[in-house]
């Protein structure tokens, strides 16, 4: 039994029986085809995370962030005084998480491409982009720079997943995708 | 010196051991040992009780129509929620574990005692110093506790306090082993439940290795001494001890899952090779699992994250499903032996499903397997990360890993631990049966709706998803209130089977009846024919195990279909890179 020493003192040496030879072959072959799904869809998947990243401090990013949305202000997203902020197609634009909210509101048109660059000017924030659900932890001190190409018309919410004290249900931001200008 | 003087210093360091004799198994039980396993057992409940408390509270507040608690103690029970089961209640059961696997079933006297006190009172200190600073309100910080979020200095130090008290348990629980091999009180190698915990053991000692390297700096950062601790190297460090205590948990229940199949039905290991094989892998791969917390981040290498989240080629999780085979397989060849050889399963249809042990180490099995295990290749997959990172789907999956498979096989394994450490009789017996369905049933759902939720992209650790007090408005579908709602009550169920369950425990161990030897209420195994009548594996042709080959070939195809489907849903994600 499980709780006594193994009846045979020389386990090691016992032979395989045929079914945990064939489950165990089946499992470690579906154990490398999992790992190769990952590999593959590095070369023909359009949805592989950025690993582009630069250490930023805070008071640069505000300072970048600040520009942009200056720059490309269109309009302030009601009630709130936020500026919403269209950038032209192919630009760096700049979403930036703090306590509590993500700041600026931005205006992209759909099936541009663009490089989001985000990060935290505080505490860790989570970028949870609804309901397209795509989540993104967001660090303090790290610059993460995602090129992005938005492909649904409409208006998408941003919440904060990752836990950053006692606002943090009310942190929230907005993206909307709008039809492209013809270039 | 010779030979005869290290023999007679030994004798002479040889602590005068006082021992009774098991009437079930007719093992010699130091009683130090089974004081000490007593002490943490007791105190792994109490810290179940407030851990299970916390968490029906957060259950409730993230109930919509409910929403009971205010957002300050929200975030301060969830806090206390993590610390309490996920790190005491499981911990003081484990090291309690530990000791049983080695002192007990190694028939062997336990080394020093009185250190495994002071690791005992080490670790009430420090588990209780965390709760206090939690209680105060200064240490919302969760359970990760990710800076630059600072907590008060002494919500680290109750911590470091735990680690060092544990890591003092596990090299007791090493010294043991020593100690019983010197003394020989056993023959030949260690029985296969004493090598899932030597298992566990060396994962802890990683674990708490990895826990140190990083709370020492951050409490001394709490204190005004470091300067800075970079957010990314924390979480990387950190979860070196978050994930890997999880797979102590792994090692143990696997364990447990084999003696409780053991003792209820008295199964024999399928092979003894072939499941320590796979113990192995989990000792070699199952560390790398830090990386699962790191898909999204930035300033990590795709590199990195392929071969760290998959255990270098899906090592480990080979290593459980070959369990997830020679478990079932064993319970099943050993019911046949049993008699029960009708069709592919009157072995598992008239199995003791009355049994408490039997019924929630089968259930544990089976949902750890399909909810937890599936769950969490697919969450750990590189890219497939994104679609479920923090969101709510992330607690459902380890709902299923800790609370459906290791808190149900620690409380299934309670119901014998009663009888053979405590020599009691399990209280209420009738309440007793129905209480792993209660809980199992509960700690599924909670599981699986909270999945459900994190697929509509509930965040986790949020207080109101009706985002009222947010300037920009967001609506989530109504579906995802439907599954929090129905969260909120299987979380109730779940909470019912944990009362019952330290009702029972409590009564048993205050009032309960002692086992009288000569007739005892339960019987080890349960069904003994089995124990008497052992087949030697091997000496067989074939081993026929029809039901055990279905149900694992239902588990291949679901994790198959669930894998695939979510790559297809994450093909429909906006293309970034």
């Amino acid at each position: 039994m499980a709780v006594t020493p193994p009846v045979q003192r020389i386990w090691w040496k016992e032979p395989i029986e045929r079914v945990e030879l064939v489950w165990t072959a089946l499992a470690f072959l579906w154990g490398l085809a999992m790992f190769s799904t990952m590999i593959v869809w590095h070369v023909v998947g359009k949805q592989n995370l950025a690993n582009e990243a630069y250490r930023i401090s805070p008071q640069t990013f505000i300072a970048r962030a600040d520009a942009f949305a200056e720059k490309y202000k269109v309009r302030e997203e009601a009630n709130t005084g936020v500026p919403v902020v269209r950038p032209p197609a192919g630009a760096d634009i700049y979403l930036l998480g703090r306590l509590w909210e993500w700041w600026p509101v931005l205006e992209l048109e759909k099936g541009r491409t663009y490089r989001l660059h985000l990060s935290s000017i505080d505490w860790q924030h989570g970028f949870s982009l609804l309901p397209v659900n795509i989540n993104i932890q967001v660090h303090p001190g790290y610059e993460h720079v995602i090129t992005i190409t938005p492909d649904q018309l409409g208006q998408f919410g941003i919440v904060c997943n990752e836990y950053c004290g006692i606002g943090h249900h009310q942190m929230t931001g907005k993206i909307y995708v709008v039809e492209p200008k013809p270039q | 010196m010779t030979s005869i003087d290290i023999a007679a210093g030994r004798a002479q360091a040889g602590r005068e051991a006082k021992f009774r004799t098991c009437p079930f198994t007719g093992l010699k039980v130091d009683l130090a040992a089974q004081r000490l396993i007593v002490a943490n057992a007791v105190a792994a409940v109490i810290f179940l009780a407030v851990g299970g408390l916390f968490g029906l509270l957060v259950a409730l507040t993230r109930w919509p129509a409910v929403h009971l608690l205010p957002a300050e103690w929200f975030y301060l029970v969830l806090t206390g929620h993590g610390a309490n089961v996920l790190l005491f209640w499981i911990i003081f059961f484990e090291i309690a574990v530990l000791y049983f696997a080695s002192a007990i079933l190694l028939n062997s006297r336990l080394a020093t005692p009185r250190l495994g006190w002071l690791a005992f009172g080490l670790m009430v200190v420090g588990a209780a110093m965390a709760n206090v600073a939690v209680l105060q309100g200064d240490s919302t910080v969760m359970f990760t506790s990710y800076p630059p979020m600072k907590a008060a200095p002494h919500f680290y130090l109750g911590l470091i306090l735990f680690a060092v008290g544990a890591l003092l348990a596990v090299g007791i629980f090493f010294a043991t082993l020593v100690i019983a091999k010197d003394e020989r009180t056993y023959e030949g190698s260690v029985p296969l439940v004493t090598f899932g915990a030597i298992t566990a053991a060396i994962i802890a000692v990683y674990t708490i290795a990895s826990g140190a390297v990083i709370l020492i700096p951050t409490f001394l950062w709490s204190i005004g001494i470091v300067g800075n601790i970079d957010p990314l190297m924390y979480k990387v460090v950190w979860w070196g001890m978050g994930h890997s205590s999880q797979q102590i948990n792994v090692s143990t229940h696997v364990a447990l899952w084999y003696a409780i199949a053991a003792l209820t039905v008295g199964a024999v290991p399928l092979s003894e090779k072939v499941s320590r094989t796979a113990f192995l892998l989990y000792i070699l791969f199952l560390q790398l699992a830090s990386a699962h917390h790191l898909l999204v981040e930035p300033g990590i290498s795709s590199e990195w994250k392929v071969f760290n989240t998959s255990y270098a080629m899906y090592l480990a999780v080979l290593g459980s499903m070959i369990h997830g085979l020679t478990v079932p397989g064993s319970i099943e060849a050993a019911q046949r032996r049993n008699g029960f050889t009708k069709g592919a399963f009157e072995w598992l249809r008239k199995a003791p499903w009355g049994n408490p042990a039997f019924a929630g180490m089968f259930l544990s099995l089976v949902m750890f397997g399909f909810i937890g295990g599936i769950s969490g290749v697919v969450l750990g997959t590189e890219q497939i990360n994104i679609l479920m990172h923090n969101t709510l789907y992330v607690p459902g999956h380890f709902h299923g890993t800790v609370v459906a498979g290791t808190t149900l096989a620690f409380m299934a394994a309670t119901y014998l631990i009663l009888p053979l450490v405590f020599q009691r009789e399990v209280a209420f017996p009738k309440l007793a049966k129905v209480q792993p369905y209660l809980f199992g049933i509960g700690a599924a759902g909670i599981a699986l709706f909270m999945m459900g939720a994190g697929t509509l992209g509930v965040p986790r650790r949020h207080w109101d998803i009706t985002l009222t007090d947010a300037s920009i408005p967001y609506e989530f579908a109504a579906g995802a209130f439907l599954m929090m709602g129905l969260n909120g009550l299987f979380a109730i169920l779940a909470a019912l089977g944990g009362i019952i369950y330290i009702v029972v425990v409590v009564a048993s161990v205050l009032w309960g009846k002692r086992v009288d030897p000569a007739r005892p209420a339960w019987q080890f195994p349960v069904t003994s024919a089995a124990a008497a009548n052992v087949a030697k594996y091997g000496s067989h042709a074939t081993v026929k195990l029809p039901g055990t080959i279905i149900l694992v070939g239902v588990f291949f195809v679901a994790f198959m279909l669930y894998y695939y489907v979510n790559w297809k849903y994450l093909s429909a994600v906006w293309p970034l890179r």
